[in-house]
């Protein structure tokens, strides 16, 4: 179990933070696979503006577990994220398919960087 | 306003169109009377019916189009007199109408020739749907179908009875060969050629003299005295005009048939218009759709009293159709007289292609032409005939195209004049697209939806693609291949910056030529310029991000996530004890084994985190890379060759192996195949390579740019009877060239296509140096060859790259637990995927 090491309250729901990963461990302009549990997060880093950002890491398209491992970029500044399988894009800030309408959209995760730590958020039933 | 049409096919059914587009909205009241039971359908594309269309689909409109269009229409109801003097009409059913316009649309019956027996079952017509229904209930008992007619209409009905299952089908023509008003002789004897392969028989010069049998037809009998034996025959010899009812109100018609109508379309009887097959205007029947359409747009502009009144004054019979999948087209005068004019013929009995063209005696203009078997330059010529526009200097270029030399093929699309019609489908001229460019249409997508051109038949796009960039460049925009929104530069642009300015990562490359933070299509393209330049280590300096995933992980991803790996095999040999380490290696890590198409072994089903360690052995053993993940050399394959092979001329497994160790990790814009064959059998294939070599008895042959894939493509011959050095150079400077000028995930092939010059060129470059670059080229290869570097050996050997190989970054050595794989045959497959 992963170590959840603050809460922070919003209106609804509370954020569980959890420790993913060191930023030294993620290639900067690309992604990794965080395990939490028996769920797969796909974590990216956007060195180029110091931003980043985490979603599913199972491609909806075919189910693959495969989108840490696509290659990141922005579309008129939107960034986004291309599965290797099939080269379907995704929206990083707000998981929508940018390639196809019919596809279904990411689920995404809040992300924290203090102390050279990454944490990701997951949101908890209020 | 009333109007009554008589008739209701396809030139009908355009009327009612284009009168109500004309017309405010209930300003008239129309009436349409039919003979045929179903309204208005396509009774050009009648013979899909056979192959699997359904009435319904045919249909112009559904008949609740009428009702939306307040269009009163009267199904299985034939018109039987006109009144004139009252101006009302009667139908079969009782039903009379009176009329302001009356419109008779009553187009052709099937011209059957007064031949004894023709009443015989096993005996029928090809116009209608119904004709159609009886054909093919008759149809499955019938061994052999006999066509007489070998026109378009007698071609089209041969077609169906193939579609109906009759493989043994005959086409009876009266004149010595098919298709004798559209084609001349030589395009018919290629268009006979063509359908013989296609199964049918074909046979001219028969005069059919009687249909023999009882109550049921038995076969033919010539005026040669042959018979020709045969259970069903379909009579397409032409059409009839229907103008009986015209005839019997007192209507002018023609001596052999046909309503005599005017320019407005107009009968004898000014209030009664005649159009479609059953008008007669000069002399002529129309029967083609385009000229009803024309002729239902003048009766309908005239009845809405345009303000520009419209007049027919004959159409241009040019066509081109598809005939059981053979082109066949004829514009402008297809047969003008040796005195006036001079024809260039190209003619291919391999392929089955036929073209001719008729230009003025100074070589000047076009006339008009036939195409056979080819027929996608017939817009462009048809265009050039009409508008009489000037030909180039050497004319057989319009037929031929540019071939390398310094002259340009002509002016094309961007020389018509402005009203040129560049789509027929939807009637758009090249003033109007032109003008949609220059109003900041400048995509394709932006023109079709502006102009609607090319949004039919899409034949057109080409024609409409070149209009853009030319107009584009006419308003002195530069128009390039950018890559994508981060870059505004063509691949080839980037390549020379990369070079001149020493780029070595991606992200150097964004802060010098780009913005934004790249994507997944530049990030690939310069990382695959910077390996092609550089050849340093992919994965380092960042740019492992930007490889294409399969780069990144040097491996395939495969279905599930997980990869299949390649150890190099040059030239296909491997030792016993070399066989035995890949078998050990599958067993140990649980792969499925396949021998690949390039004479190598493929280990399948590896998870990301065992890579290093699958690698670690069989670098161990001798073994390095495949580069089958990348967009590099991949393999040469050869065939056994002189040492073994008792035909062999030259050992291609040693040169094999020699071509590829030497080009091994080279990236390019698109994978590279090539192979080496032994002698002229050429097991190896090498002629479906990107570069093949061939052993003659002097040498080697190079060949290059060729393909298998889904389009296969020959390769070319670059240069004959090499002696092995001068062949390397060859393949130096060729592949170097291509590397420096392909447009991304091009193949060689399909750049050597879109070469301006194509073969001839590369040939100057490759071989006779005509640029002066082929010292440079060979240098730039040489040092690519001696930089080469096992990508896989460097991983093994470093700590910090074999940490990359982890599936979770929070769980380094647990793999990924949703990979699922079943058995087959005794080894493993991955889970098949939703």
């Amino acid at each position: 179990m992963s170590a959840i090491i603050s809460t922070s309250t919003n209106t609804t729901t509370n954020i569980a933070w959890f420790f993913a990963c060191n930023v030294i461990d993620v290639p900067p302009n690309g992604g990794v696979c965080v395990k939490y549990d028996d769920v797969q997060i796909a974590l990216f880093r956007f060195a180029r503006r110091d931003a980043w950002y985490a979603t599913q890491n199972m491609c909806p398209h075919r189910q693959q577990m495969a989108l840490s491992r696509g290659m990141t970029g922005t579309h008129n500044g939107e960034p986004k994220v291309a599965c290797p399988f099939h080269k379907k894009t995704f929206s990083l800030e707000d998981g929508r398919c940018l390639s196809d309408d019919q596809e279904c959209s990411l689920t995404t995760y809040p992300v924290r960087v203090e102390n050279e730590k990454v944490y990701i958020g997951i949101m908890q039933e209020a | 306003m009333k109007i009554v049409i008589i008739g209701n096919g396809m030139v009908s059914y355009k009327f009612c169109e284009k009168i109500i587009a004309k017309l405010p909205a209930r300003a008239a009241e129309i009436v349409v009377f039919g003979e045929e039971p179903r309204p208005a359908y396509d009774r050009v594309h009648l013979s899909e019916f056979f192959a699997g269309k359904t009435a319904d689909d045919l249909l112009m409109a559904p008949a609740d189009w009428y009702v939306a269009n307040d269009i009163t229409l009267h199904l299985g109801d034939p018109v039987q007199q006109i009144d004139r003097n009252t101006k009302t009409v009667h139908s079969y059913k009782g039903i009379t109408e009176a009329y302001d316009y009356l419109v008779i649309a009553t187009g052709s019956s099937a011209f059957v020739p007064p031949i004894p027996g023709v009443d015989k079952k096993g005996v029928f017509i090809y116009r209608t749907i119904e004709d159609l229904e009886l054909m093919r209930d008759y149809a499955p008992k019938v061994k052999r179908g006999v066509v007489i007619g070998g026109g378009l209409l007698g071609l089209e009905a041969a077609k169906a009875l193939l579609d109906l299952g009759i493989s043994d089908t005959h086409v009876i023509e009266f004149a010595p060969r098919l298709m004798p008003r559209q084609i001349d002789e030589s395009g018919s004897r290629i268009l006979e050629q063509q359908l013989k392969q296609l199964g049918l028989q074909i046979h001219t010069n028969k005069n059919t003299s009687e249909v023999t049998g009882g109550d049921t037809m038995t076969g033919l009998q010539f005026a040669d005295e042959s018979i020709l034996e045969a259970d069903m025959l379909v009579i397409s010899a032409g059409i009839k005009p229907r103008d009986e009812l015209a005839k019997l109100s007192g209507l002018e018609t023609g001596h052999r048939g046909g309503i005599v109508v005017n320019e407005k379309l107009q009968t004898t009887d000014p209030e009664i218009f005649a159009i479609g097959e059953c008008a007669l205007y000069n002399g002529m029947i129309y029967g083609l759709v385009a000229p009803g359409y024309e002729m239902a747009e003048v009766v309908a502009s005239h009845i809405a009293s345009e303000a520009q009144e419209k007049a027919f004054t004959g159409f241009d019979m040019s066509t081109k159709l598809k005939l059981i999948g053979i082109d066949v087209a004829s514009f402008g005068d297809p047969f003008a007289p040796a005195e006036t004019s001079r024809s260039i013929v190209f003619e291919d009995t391999m392929k089955g292609v036929y073209k001719r063209i008729s230009i003025t005696n100074d070589g000047k203009h076009l006339l008009g032409g036939i195409l056979i078997g080819d027929a996608d330059a017939y817009n462009m010529l048809l265009q050039t005939a009409k508008n009489k526009v000037i030909l180039p200097p050497n004319p057989e270029d319009v037929l031929l195209g540019s071939r390398g030399g310094s002259q340009d093929a002509g002016p094309g699309v961007l020389g018509l004049p402005d009203d040129a019609i560049i789509c027929s489908c939807e009637s758009v001229s090249k003033g109007s697209i032109c003008a949609a460019v220059e109003a900041g249409n400048e995509t394709l997508d932006a023109v079709k939806k502006c102009t609607k051109a090319g949004t039919c038949c899409g034949g057109c796009t080409p024609m409409v693609k070149d209009l853009i960039t030319g107009t584009m460049k006419a308003q002195g925009k530069y128009i390039r291949n950018v890559i994508c929104e981060h870059f505004s530069y063509s691949r080839q642009e980037l390549y020379d910056l990369i070079r001149i300015k020493n780029v070595r990562s991606f992200d150097d490359a964004l802060d010098h030529y780009g913005h934004g933070d790249g994507c997944e299509i530049c990030k690939p393209v310069i990382a695959s310029i910077m390996a092609s330049l550089w050849n340093d280590m992919i994965l380092d300096k960042g740019n492992d991000v930007v490889q294409d995933s399969n780069d990144r992980f040097l491996a395939n991803i495969q279905k599930g996530g997980t990869y299949s790996v390649v150890p190099r095999i040059p030239g296909g040999e491997i030792t016993p004890a070399r066989l035995l380490v890949i078998a050990q290696v599958a067993l140990k890590y649980n792969l499925y084994t396949k021998i690949t198409g390039g004479q190598r072994i493929d280990l399948f089903g590896a998870h990301l985190d065992d890579l290093p360690n699958i690698w670690e052995e069989l670098i161990d053993a001798g073994f390095e890379s495949g580069h089958a993940y990348g967009k590099a050399l991949r393999t040469v394959k050869s065939c056994v060759g002189s040492t073994w092979c008792r035909f062999g001329l030259h050992d291609s497994v040693s040169f094999a192996i020699q071509i590829e160790e030497r080009y091994r990790g080279l990236r390019a814009p698109h994978k590279i195949k090539s192979a080496v064959s032994g002698c002229i059998r050429e097991c190896a294939e090498a002629q479906s390579k990107d570069f093949g070599i061939i052993a003659t008895e002097k040498g080697w042959n190079l060949y290059v740019g060729g393909n298998g894939g889904s389009k296969p493509q020959h390769a070319i011959l670059l240069a004959a009877d090499l002696d092995s050095e001068t062949c390397i150079r060859y393949i130096d400077r060729f592949l170097m060239f291509y590397i420096k000028t392909a447009d991304p995930l091009t193949r060689t092939a399909t750049w050597l296509n879109k070469l301006d010059g194509g073969i001839t060129y590369l040939r100057n470059v490759v071989v006779n140096d005509s640029l002066g670059i082929a010292a440079e080229l060979e240098t730039e290869m040489q040092s690519l060859v001696d930089k080469y570097k096992c990508e896989w050996k460097e991983v093994v050997e470093s700590p910090e790259l074999r940490k990359r190989f982890s599936h979770f970054v929070n769980a380094p050595g647990t793999k990924d637990p949703t990979v699922k794989f079943d058995t087959l045959r005794e080894q493993k497959k991955a889970a098949e995927w939703k």
